[in-house]
């Protein structure tokens, strides 16, 4: 029960982005279509389950004070390797997504995780703490792509159901802002109610 | 011409902040009032510039001439997290007023990915080192310039009534938008 709890809290409740506002530069930089968004969270929850899992494995070895530097080391050999991969096999989405990979580093909901959850916790739940809390970035990250895509481009994963121009400011960057802006006061909203 | 050309570019029309999102979560964090707006963007400028140095020369005469810039990310990080905590210390004895300004500012930047941002965009843009540390410098300048006009228009948020369910983030968030929408205005500047 208790580690169905570690997977499903990213999801709604603790959402990495609606909620706890964290990793927004990726939230609202490649999220210019549903699939950008949908890869980027698919690489971050990669990365958060591998380094979770690391973490609480040698969680006790690592002394204290040199704490988070093992882990930014971790991390970023995650990182490396989700970068290269990428490269090779879907190299469509690594242009798209392009800075942004490398950038995964620096994203606080894995530097978060790694040393408020994993740190302190077992594998398993680390493993299931990672997937969760990965699956609901990649959640928000399809869902705010998702709307930008269908209001300024009139598609939807690349389907085009408008045809001609749609509001395409939603596309650009202060769509992002305003979209997300939006989104958060909604879920706010619900949560609220419920 | 072509240091202007980047000067204004890194500035105007492609601001870190407002069009490549880069920092999101400092500009949103510490954007609440002016005074700790311009201390987040002194301690930026200060690392963003170092940082981009001291990684320039790693990338040039480290990571290319041995030929494993696959490692770019890791080393990147790496000496960006040992300057933050080595300028902290050295700060701490050379200008305690500075410290005193600054100090709260520097431990977050580790995290801040405009910092690491603009480091891997010098050496994949081929900059050579000066048209590098120019980069980083209107960089900050930019980051600093956005910080301020949204602290600036917070404060005033801060007094408007707004509805409830939109009250602090989100709010903020949609002025953001069309703080980046007026920002807009400058493409096609160079």
């Amino acid at each position: 029960m208790n580690q169905w709890k570690n997977f499903t809290k990213g999801f709604i409740k603790d959402n990495p982005v609606f909620v706890l506002l964290l990793g927004l530069c990726p939230t609202l930089g490649v999220t210019t279509s549903a699939v950008n968004g949908l890869g980027m969270g698919i690489a971050t929850t990669f990365v958060l389950v591998c380094s979770n899992l690391v973490v609480s494995l040698v969680k006790n070895a690592i002394p204290d004070k040199v704490r988070i530097p093992s882990f930014i080391v971790i991390i970023a050999s995650f990182v490396t390797i989700v970068e290269l991969v990428m490269q090779g096999f879907t190299p469509g989405l690594f242009d798209a997504l392009g800075l942004f990979i490398p950038l995964i580093v620096v994203n606080c909901v894995v530097l978060g995780r790694a040393e408020g959850f994993a740190s302190k916790q077992s594998p398993i739940s680390s493993i299931l703490d990672g997937l969760g809390m990965g699956l609901g970035f990649a959640f928000a990250l399809t869902l705010l792509g998702g709307i930008r895509e269908i209001l300024g481009n009139g598609s939807i994963f690349g389907l085009k159901f408008i045809e001609g121009d749609a509001m395409l400011v939603f596309v650009l960057s202060p769509g992002a802002f305003i979209v997300l802006g939006y989104l958060i006061a909604f879920i706010n909203k619900i949560k609220k109610t419920a | 011409m072509e240091y202007f050309v980047i000067i204004i570019g890194s500035i105007f029309v492609s601001n870190i902040v407002l069009a490549q999102f880069l920092g999101i979560c400092p500009f949103l964090g510490v954007s609440g009032k002016v005074s700790t707006s311009i201390g987040m963007s002194g301690a930026v400028l200060f690392v963003m510039t170092i940082a981009t140095i001291v990684t320039w020369l790693i990338q040039t005469y480290i990571l290319i001439p041995l030929g494993i810039t696959f490692l770019q990310t890791i080393s990147f990080i790496l000496v960006i997290a040992a300057l933050v905590q080595m300028v902290e210390l050295i700060l701490k004895k050379i200008s305690p007023p500075l410290y005193q300004a600054l100090g709260i500012f520097l431990p977050l930047i580790t995290t801040n990915c405009a910092v690491l941002g603009v480091a891997i965009q010098t050496v994949s843009r081929d900059f050579n080192l000066l048209e590098g540390v120019i980069f980083a410098i209107s960089n900050a300048i930019g980051f600093g310039l956005a910080m301020l006009i949204f602290a600036g228009l917070r404060e005033h948020l801060d007094l408007m009534s707004v509805p409830k369910g939109m009250r602090g983030v989100p709010i903020a968030l949609v002025t953001a938008g069309i703080l980046a929408l007026a920002f807009m205005g400058f493409g096609g500047l160079v």
